[in-house]
């Protein structure tokens, strides 16, 4: 019977060809697993490592507390942002963090799209980081509009003062962007952990870590028909959120390509965001993955396979980002205006021109390492290049904001920028809510997706049943497939 | 000898492995079984079908929704921009269209998200605190290792000793009775 077909496992490419990808490590069946990520939340020792990290961000949010308590308190002026350079830190910042979003987004849903089982060890956790990271931009474009205590007048309600906000402007357009995104982005991750929650709640002995679960896993049993719905839906959601996560960067860069400087007005600057956007993700995902993975011992689910794709998808995204660095010159000069020729010209010769050259070695030259796979199954050398990538990436937005607008047309105009003390403070302080963050959620959810890891292990062992019979024909096609499978069963 | 007790939701059979669930979901459904239901710790391909369950109300949710987000995010900014304070910012048009596209590409993802999330919650009665099945022995393994079906005493066919004999026959490793 023809049905018999839809039992067995996708398919893939892989499959086909005759050669499994080995995406789990090691001997493991559904109750090794389940019992290796959820014993992570449900033991009674944790590693020393958490709690030295935790630490870490927690001091590190205490400094974030304050230096937007004395933002509020004196006023926006305790940042370096005056005339020419209305916007520093603030955007550079904003811009950063939302950035390094994108890849949880791309992981969970574009990967998901595409049929990557390798991200299934990967997608919580990186969705994880989406949402912290997301929560950190925030702070900024809330907190630098000055009064934060009014910045409900960015959304469109019907005020007693009769107006509205300018939709014609980026800056709203920001507003509604990344609100969506946060809200969809917490919508999919908590979707995602609604089975793992009742997995939670059915292996705990601890009364009050059953209720809580309980609560948080709204009741789920498992029902096949629960299961059609919720696949449906998030398979949906995953092709939502990919429009979604190109628009909101794509926004985010418009807030810059609408205007009229030299350095700004280009229409490359979509694209060329989306890219850093994802190359910046990748890189704080194998920052964090590198050691968590080795701290709880998750080696054999987050593979050197999977470090090895995502440096991968970090060189190519990187590439994107290189051409565009290499095209704005190119336009500056075809162009043949003065102004866009001589931002190009300050760029590189100008006060802030290390940061720039610093830059094209960050985020050009020193990742091109990653060509090599003995670098790429380096972990010191991944390890380091994503940290190189970070920086490289918070540069780029130095160099797009501060040194084009500190020389823009006029020269009368020129000024410097200086970053304060509290630039740096409220800079600091972000790490110290994402990692706090970050660590509660280490302590406290799954990080590690357990029935999706349970699904790849399925598939993988449906591989081996191939294999059995005709599985290593080249033409391998389905019907041929079915037909074992139909055997088998 | 009473075919059915009054507070006896069904009967369940648990299995060791999603290939065996499948086949006797289909069995059932085979031998006459309509309301039933399977639970496993992860989704198995091809079991919704096996009980001839197919539920589009999702996607429909999710795609009326995502219509009213669009719907309702451009016609927010024509109020807006149009008619309630038209502002001439720089010569451009009250009605700047091309400028609105993107707040209102974001209203219909935002909301087709909550039909998507709110909707999957909704159709599936959650949260639910309390089911039968949960009553089942060992059913806390239905979120670990094990799969579980489950055919409701509420079924046209359902037979105490007959629809027990049926699920013996098809290996699981326990068959049990669930109180309501």
């Amino acid at each position: 019977m023809q049905t018999e077909h839809s039992t067995q496992p996708l398919v893939t490419a892989a499959h086909r060809n005759g050669w499994r990808e080995q995406f789990i490590e090691g001997d493991h069946t559904d109750e090794t697993i389940g019992n290796k990520i959820s014993n992570v939340v449900l033991a009674q020792k944790h590693p020393m490592a958490w709690f030295i990290a935790f630490g870490i961000g927690f001091l590190l949010l205490n400094i974030l507390m304050v230096a937007l308590g004395w933002l509020v308190i004196r006023g926006t002026g305790i940042w370096g942002i005056n005339v020419p350079v209305g916007w520093g830190f603030a955007i550079i910042n904003f811009v950063w963090w939302i950035g390094i979003g994108h890849a949880g987004t791309l992981i969970s849903a574009i990967l998901l799209l595409l049929r990557q089982r390798w991200r299934n060890s990967i997608n919580r956790f990186a969705e994880a980081m989406t949402l912290f990271a997301v929560m950190c931009a925030g702070i900024f474009p809330l907190f630098h509009t000055g009064r934060p205590w009014v910045a409900y007048w960015l959304f469109p309600y019907p005020s007693v003062m009769g107006v509205w906000p300018q939709f014609r402007s980026p800056l709203v357009w920001d507003v509604f962007a990344v609100s969506t995104y946060i809200t969809v982005s917490a919508l999919f991750w908590f979707m995602g952990l609604i089975p793992d929650f009742a997995t939670l709640r059915d292996r705990t002995r601890n009364r009050a870590a059953q209720v809580i679960f309980g609560i948080l896993g709204m009741g789920w049993n498992g029902s096949a028909k629960h299961w059609q719905r919720y696949e449906t839906a998030y398979l949906v959601l995953a092709g939502l959120s990919t429009p979604l996560v190109l628009s909101v960067h794509s926004i985010v860069s418009l807030d810059f390509a609408v205007s009229q400087i030299p350095g700004w007005h280009a229409t490359i600057f979509p694209p060329y965001f989306v890219a850093g956007a994802v190359y910046a993700g990748f890189a704080m995902v194998l920052t964090l993955a590198i050691p968590v993975r080795a701290w709880y011992g998750m080696k054999d689910f987050i593979t050197m396979r999977h470090i090895d794709w995502c440096a991968k998808i970090m060189l190519a995204t990187g590439l994107v980002v290189f051409y565009a660095y290499i095209f704005e010159v190119f336009y500056a000069w075809y162009s043949g205006d003065k102004y866009e020729w001589f931002m190009i010209h300050n760029r590189m010769t100008g006060p802030y021109a290390v940061y720039y050259w610093m830059l094209i070695a960050c985020n050009g030259v020193i990742p091109q390492i990653l060509w090599w796979n003995k670098a790429r199954h380096n972990l010191v050398v991944v390890f380091l290049i994503s940290l190189v990538v970070s920086l490289g990436m918070w540069l780029e937005r130095f160099v797009i904001i501060p040194v084009s607008l500190h020389r823009d047309f006029l020269p009368s105009s020129w000024g410097m920028y200086y970053p304060t003390f509290w630039d740096w403070m409220t800079y600091l302080g972000t790490f110290g809510l994402f990692t706090f963050m970050m660590f509660l959620f280490i302590r406290f959810v799954p990080m590690i997706n357990i029935f999706e890891m349970k699904v790849l292990l399925r598939e993988q062992e449906g591989g081996d049943h191939h294999d059995q019979g005709d599985g290593h024909r080249a033409d391998g096609h389905a019907p041929v497939s079915a037909e074992v499978a139909g055997e088998h069963v | 000898m009473r075919k059915k007790t009054a507070s006896l939701y069904g009967l369940v059979a648990e299995f060791k492995d999603p290939d065996d669930i499948l086949r006797a979901a289909k069995r059932a459904h085979e031998a006459g079984y309509r309301r039933m239901d399977a639970y496993t710790p992860f989704p198995v391909h091809g079991l919704d079908e096996a009980i001839a369950f197919e539920d589009n109300r999702v996607p429909w949710t999710i795609f009326l929704c995502g219509l009213l987000g669009a719907a309702g995010g451009y016609l927010l900014q024509y109020y807006v921009s149009v008619l309630d304070f038209p502002i001439n910012s720089g010569g451009r048009p009250y009605h700047s269209w091309p400028a609105f596209i993107p707040v209102t590409f974001e209203c219909t993802i935002l909301l087709a998200s909550f039909g998507a999330f709110f909707g999957m919650l909704a159709y599936n009665g959650l949260p639910k605190p309390y089911h039968p099945v949960f009553n089942a022995p060992r059913f806390e393994l239905a979120s670990q290792d094990r799969f579980f079906l489950c055919i409701e005493a509420a079924d046209p066919k359902f037979d105490r000793e007959e629809t027990e004999r049926f699920l013996e026959s098809l290996n699981p490793q326990l068959v049990s009775a669930v109180e309501e």
